[in-house]
């Protein structure tokens, strides 16, 4: 089986980031990580082709410094790996993303494709289940269990308050892949040193049939302003040693308890 | 090409609280020029639901009936895809939910409607249709508007939005639309989460660990220290991921709401996940070593510090 699994490299805020004057936030205040739930979705996807004549295919949209993202799934088992990139899609949502990842699906020809539930830093839950609409392949979101059976999958759906349903669908579809659903495997040294063998393909938009305007049409929105949260509320910040730190709030704690 | 669509949700026989969240948003654009709001509900039940949804400010539900009793994420697509098409609305709101998360995009990319997701406000003006959501994981506020969109998808985040109030007079109409053979999964069945040992729900004090925790040992050190201090152990998901705590103990969006007199919170970042399940608990106290934390945004006290000194000197004012 033949299973593309797309993968973000998420950013998130250092400790002591400062938003630009022009409202941008500078790359240097940014930590750079694979995204929490593409550990799982690639995790899945390896589980799922083990002793199998198949191929696990990780993709990404995103510059040179995601590549190391792809060299990491690569060790940990992926067998290729594709990277897009142009320039015009910094800050593309998850539609416009969709867009691309769907160009990709379609001379890919996958049986499946396992997307993570949300990105950690954009939580838009959307990229999957757009990408799943451009392609026409019948899809779950949030899934916390996969069995396969020849062409047919049993998967659970995890719904609020941690109630599942349990539902079949048959391949070619997608899933988008919830965390806890496996143990992600670690890559061995000697993984990550064979890694750099295996292929990683880089394409242009234009590779991949497509340009910055028709993507720029696919974008759902476009962000007029960042700014900081204005806290209507907010905590009373406890000051001092952990020491009147601890004493504090033993005594906030016996004070609530004893309302 | 105007007015607002609501999509209102229910499971198990009961309409979701959300629902009334969507129609408060609803009204309130409405009056800000957006159009007149029309509530549709689609499922086998939708009946049921129309007295509930009727309310202040509601011109019309619409009553979509489906071939399957449950939800089914492509029939609800086909719907929704039918319903835009024939009213051509200039809003359409959802919640984001784990339903909604199963065809809304999929809706929005196949239509090019203007879309977002997680949406914290929304407004109406001489522009057209605002938005504002999180980013960087809620660190920072993104303002969004939706040039050239003739239909604008927005998932709302539950709780963010105060719920429609009082009765309505809206009109209601049934609407058939050819629906069978769109369902491409099979519902196999429904279950509960397994009951743990404790009930959470039920305890007066909770201290709750996070991913501050980095290995299991930790877990029991501050399950002694939860004893000493009278609390029950908590958890956000994460720790119940790694198999460290159980189910049962996991407070959020897919674990336990609870809302006990104390909350105190351990290593905890305060993803909106977390947070629907704590945010109405009495006082909550969060200690975290990030002074950004989202979770100091929901505490009334905080403070930025490493949870395993405290807890060390938290042992000693329990003794
Ligand atoms: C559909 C869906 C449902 C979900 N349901 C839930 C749910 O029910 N419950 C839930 O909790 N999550 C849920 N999540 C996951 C959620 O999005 C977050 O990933 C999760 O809540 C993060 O947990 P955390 O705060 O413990 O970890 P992190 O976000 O990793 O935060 C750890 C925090 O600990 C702090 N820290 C680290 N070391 C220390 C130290 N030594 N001292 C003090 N502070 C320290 C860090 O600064 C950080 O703020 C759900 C996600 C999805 C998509
Ligand atoms: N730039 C990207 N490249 C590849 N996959 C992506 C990208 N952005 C999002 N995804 C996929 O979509 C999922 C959900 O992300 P999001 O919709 O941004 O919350 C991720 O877990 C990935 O599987």
């Amino acid at each position: 089986m033949k299973i593309l699994v797309p993968v973000k490299q998420v950013a998130s805020l250092d400790e002591d980031f400062v938003l630009g004057e022009d409202g941008a936030v500078s790359s240097q205040d940014l930590d750079w990580q694979l995204n929490e739930w593409d550990s799982f979705s690639l995790e899945a996807a390896l589980q799922l082709n083990e002793g199998e004549d198949g191929e696990v295919v990780a993709v990404t949209v995103g510059d040179e410094q995601v590549e190391q993202n792809l060299r990491s799934c690569l060790a940990k088992g992926a067998d290729r790996a594709i990277r897009v990139w142009d320039d015009s899609l910094r800050g593309a949502d998850a539609l416009a993303i969709a867009s691309v990842l769907a160009a990709v699906a379609r001379s890919e020809q996958p049986d499946l494709v396992l997307c993570g539930v949300q990105s950690s830093d954009a939580v838009e839950s959307a990229t999957g289940v757009a990408l799943a609409g451009l392609l026409d392949l019948a899809h779950v979101a949030v899934v916390t269990g996969i069995e396969r059976a020849g062409e047919r999958l049993t998967v659970q759906r995890e719904l609020e308050g941690g109630v599942v349903e349990l539902l079949g669908v048959s391949l070619p579809c997608l899933l988008t892949v919830q965390t806890g659903i496996n143990e992600p495997r670690y890559a061995s040294l000697r993984a990550i040193k064979q890694a750099s063998a295996k292929p990683l393909d880089v394409s242009s938009l234009a590779d991949v049939g497509l340009d910055a305007g028709t993507v720029a049409a696919h974008a759902g929105s476009h962000t007029t302003q960042l700014h900081e949260p204005t806290l209507t509320a907010g905590a009373t910040m406890i000051e001092g040693g952990t020491a009147e730190i601890a004493a504090r709030i033993a005594e906030i704690v016996k004070g609530a308890m004893s309302a | 090409m105007s007015g607002v669509i609501v999509l209102g949700e229910a499971r198990r026989g009961e309409l979701r609280p959300v629902s009334l969240e969507l129609i408060g948003a609803a009204r309130a654009i409405s009056e800000q020029g957006a159009g007149p709001v029309t509530v549709a509900l689609i499922a086998a039940d939708a009946e049921t639901y129309v007295e509930q949804v009727n309310r202040l400010g509601v011109q019309e539900v619409l009553v979509v009936p489906t071939p399957q009793p449950q939800f089914e994420a492509h029939v609800t697509q086909a719907a929704l895809e039918a319903l835009i098409e024939q009213r051509r609305p200039s809003v359409v709101l959802a919640g984001h939910t784990i339903d909604s998360l199963g065809f809304a995009p999929a809706v929005a990319a196949r239509g090019g409607l203007g879309f977002a997701s997680n949406v914290t406000g929304a407004s109406w003006g001489e522009q057209g249709l605002r938005a504002q959501r999180g980013a960087y994981g809620e660190k920072l506020i993104a303002e969004l508007d939706f040039p050239d969109k003739q239909t604008v998808l927005l998932l709302l985040r539950p709780g963010a939005f105060a719920p429609a109030e009082g009765s309505g007079s809206a009109s209601i109409e049934r609407v058939e639309l050819d629906l069978a053979g769109r369902a491409r999964t099979e519902h196999l069945e429904l279950r509960d989460p397994p009951t743990g040992d404790v009930d959470i729900t039920k305890a007066d004090f909770l201290l709750s660990i996070g991913r501050g925790v980095e290995d299991e040992d930790q877990v029991a050190e501050l399950e002694r220290l939860a004893e000493r201090m009278g609390a029950t152990l908590s958890a956000s998901r994460p720790l119940v991921d790694a198999g460290w705590i159980d189910a049962a103990r996991q407070v959020g969006q897919s674990g336990k709401t609870v809302t006990p007199k104390v909350y105190l919170a351990l290593g905890i970042s305060g993803a909106v996940q977390h947070l629907v399940g704590m945010s109405k608990a009495q006082t909550i106290v969060a200690v975290n070593s990030d002074h950004e934390a989202p979770i100091f945004g929901v505490a009334q006290f905080g403070a930025v510090a490493d949870m395993f000194e405290v807890a060390a000197e938290l042992e000693r004012q329990f003794e």
